[in-house]
């Protein structure tokens, strides 16, 4: 039966848009509204961020029967419609070797995947405050408050959480750090540059769920005594600016940001930077340059940010990613969160996974799933099922993996010993048509280019 | 435009923003999204108005790749030259682009309708190779797409945008 809890969840990710998402969106709402079951009376349409499957788009998915759609055009949607209480759409359903998927989960490139930082992108409306509060959103915030900062930050280093921008460093050492230095006023700084040319995770974080990227800074501006932050956000990313925009500004009229943080006496003011376009920006004195109104340049580091970072202050730098995950090592505690991963690299991690992979998107994993996993399991091989040659990882200084180190698995420290990097999370899958040698002069242009 | 209308838009963006230097990214940000470009007297405009010297303001508007001292052309065409774009050949793209409008990524062509630029990453990687053109995605490009795109965006063309899905 259908009834007002019913959902209809349209991918709205900028993958999903530029394959016509909008329209199939409005072509299901009127299609609804004919049949009279339109809008918070029955059946509500949510416009959502990146589910993930990409190149399977535009992902149309009902809630609560858990129905998922790929590569659904506008004529689809009266069919869609009709199968609300009747039978699936088979034809929109997900195939692999011969067998139908109805469910979500039942598709081994979502089962396999274990989801906090995208727990709510792809099933919320990331313009809503609402939706995000409904799944848990600001309770991390409001144990927060009830503690001190030192207790903050001792709950983060419980976490094990290490920053996710690539260089892994503890996140709750840095802002003990931060915390240390008498010195006013303090800063708190989201990266959102994601300058790794073949990633879109922090992306498609600030586009699907832009509310947990800001209550992680809330949380870090509590631990480390910050009045005031600042979004540097890449110049390309216009939709990721625009939701994290406009959850400021929910954030402030709900009293959450400003003058009084949910009627304490803590203050928070934040703003957006639009980055000029320059990869080097993402490295972070060059970032911090740029919010100043200088050109981006990196400077020597024996004077650290957390001690004069931006303006001169003390500043807490930290990714889009690493901050999506604080709220959640809040509200369940730090160490719940250190239950996932590996050894040494606590959590998950959100991967771009894309090349010769039968099914390229964006996937979150605990820490130490093997490439094997990553690759054969849940991208389900390579494409046209020709041999798997090597996988690039971490971004332009990385390295390429082949076949033989398939079962390493992914943390900060075991790719780096053997020569690789997991860097940011972007990872492109090669097979045995890529040419290595031009991948490698890829990345050189790139540098050269970018330095 | 004429010259009055330019300094007082040029007036309107610099006085959007606090007299404090941070605000020079943004403003000349504005700038290049009114006029196309960073115009002389925008410059000296805004370097007066945060008292800072024009050479820092020249520097800044050399190294952002998303300013341009020099107009851009009307669309503006921006190849996606990230990794898994490259990988399905972003470079065919360009090679068409300047088959076309006999200009490489960089610069802009001579009637001043066009200017192609590489970057990287567009954040839609698994619908590679990706052309953006003033906004508008086109994704899964194949090469023989490239001038019917191309061709609807020429002013003296009336046909309506459509993109290649
Ligand atoms: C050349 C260069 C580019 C970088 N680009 C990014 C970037 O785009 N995004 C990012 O989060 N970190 C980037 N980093 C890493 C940052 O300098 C910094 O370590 C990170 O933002 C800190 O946040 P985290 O501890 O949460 O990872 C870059 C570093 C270098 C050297
Ligand atoms: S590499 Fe082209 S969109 Fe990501």
């Amino acid at each position: 039966m259908i009834n007002g809890t019913d959902r209809i969840l349209v991918c709205c990710g900028t993958s999903c848009i530029a394959n016509g998402a909008l329209d199939v969106a409005d072509a299901i709402e009127k299609e609804l509204t004919a049949r009279g079951l339109a809008d918070d009376v029955c059946v509500n349409v949510v416009r959502t961020g990146c589910s993930g499957e990409c190149e399977q788009g535009p992902v149309v998915r009902f809630m609560p029967r858990d129905l998922m759609y790929y590569r659904v055009a506008v004529r689809d949607a009266k069919a869609i419609v009709d199968s609300l209480d009747g039978a699936p759409v088979k034809k929109l359903l997900h195939k692999r070797d011969g067998q139908f998927f109805e469910h979500m989960d039942d598709n081994p490139f979502y089962a396999l995947q274990h989801k906090v930082v995208l727990k709510d992108v792809g099933i919320i409306d990331p313009l809503s405050l609402d939706d995000y509060i409904s799944r848990g959103g600001y309770e991390g915030l409001k144990r927060a408050l009830s503690m001190t900062p030192d207790e903050i930050i001792s709950e983060v280093e419980k976490s094990g959480l290490r920053g996710k921008g690539g260089a892994g460093f503890p996140t709750g050492r840095k802002w003990r750090s931060a915390a240390g230095y008498d010195e006013w006023p303090k800063y708190i700084v989201c990266n959102g540059d994601e300058g790794d040319p073949g990633a879109f995770m922090d992306g498609s974080t600030m586009e699907g769920c832009p509310h947990a990227v800001i209550e992680g800074m809330v949380i870090g501006a509590l631990a480390i005594g910050a009045e005031e932050g600042v979004l540097y956000i890449r110049d390309e990313y216009a939709l990721a600016r625009d939701h994290i925009q406009h959850a400021i500004d929910d954030a402030y009229a709900a009293g959450i940001l400003g003058d009084s943080i949910m009627g304490t006496p803590h203050k928070l003011h934040l703003s957006i930077v639009r980055g000029g376009g320059a990869f080097v920006c993402g490295e972070s004195t060059a970032l911090m340059a740029s919010i100043a109104g200088r050109v981006g340049e990196p400077r020597a580091k024996y004077i650290r940010s957390v001690q004069r970072g931006l303006f001169d202050k003390p500043t807490v730098l930290n990714n889009v990613e690493t901050l999506a995950s604080v709220p959640t090592i809040l509200r369940f505690g730090g160490e719940e969160y250190a239950k996932l991963g590996a050894e040494k690299s606590k959590g998950t991690k959100v991967f771009a996974m894309v090349g010769k992979v039968k099914h390229t998107g964006l996937v979150e994993v605990p820490m130490g799933t093997t490439l094997r996993t990553l690759i054969y399991d849940i991208g389900g091989g390579i494409m046209n099922d020709r041999p798997f040659k090597a996988i690039q990882t971490g971004g332009p200084s990385g390295g390429c993996i082949p076949e033989s180190l398939l079962d390493l698995p992914v943390d900060f420290d075991t790719l780096t010993e053997y020569g690789a990097m997991m860097g940011s999370g972007g990872m492109i899958v090669m097979d045995d048509r890529s040419c290595m040698v031009e991948v490698a002069r890829y990345y050189v242009d790139f540098l050269c280019e970018e330095s | 435009m004429n010259d009055t209308d330019r300094a007082s838009k040029i007036t309107a963006i610099i006085e959007a923003y606090p007299a404090d230097r941070r605000f020079a990214l943004a403003a000349m940000q504005d700038m290049q999204h009114e006029f196309n470009y960073i115009p002389e007297e925008g410059l000296v405009a805004l370097a007066d108005y945060l008292d800072c010297s024009k050479a820092h303001l020249y520097s800044m508007a050399t190294f952002y790749k998303a300013l341009s001292l020099t107009p851009k052309g009307e669309h503006i065409i921006k190849i996606c030259n990230g990794t898994a774009c490259h990988l399905r050949g972003s470079v065919n793209l360009a090679t068409e682009l300047k088959r076309i409008l006999d200009i490489e990524p960089g610069q802009t062509s001579a009637d001043g309708e066009f200017s192609v630029e590489y970057v990287n990453c567009l954040g839609s990687c698994a619908l590679a190779p990706v052309m953006v053109v003033d906004g508008v995605y086109h994704n899964k490009l194949k090469v023989d797409q490239i001038s019917g795109i191309v061709e609807s965006y020429r002013t003296d063309d009336s046909k309506d945008v459509v993109s290649n899905d």
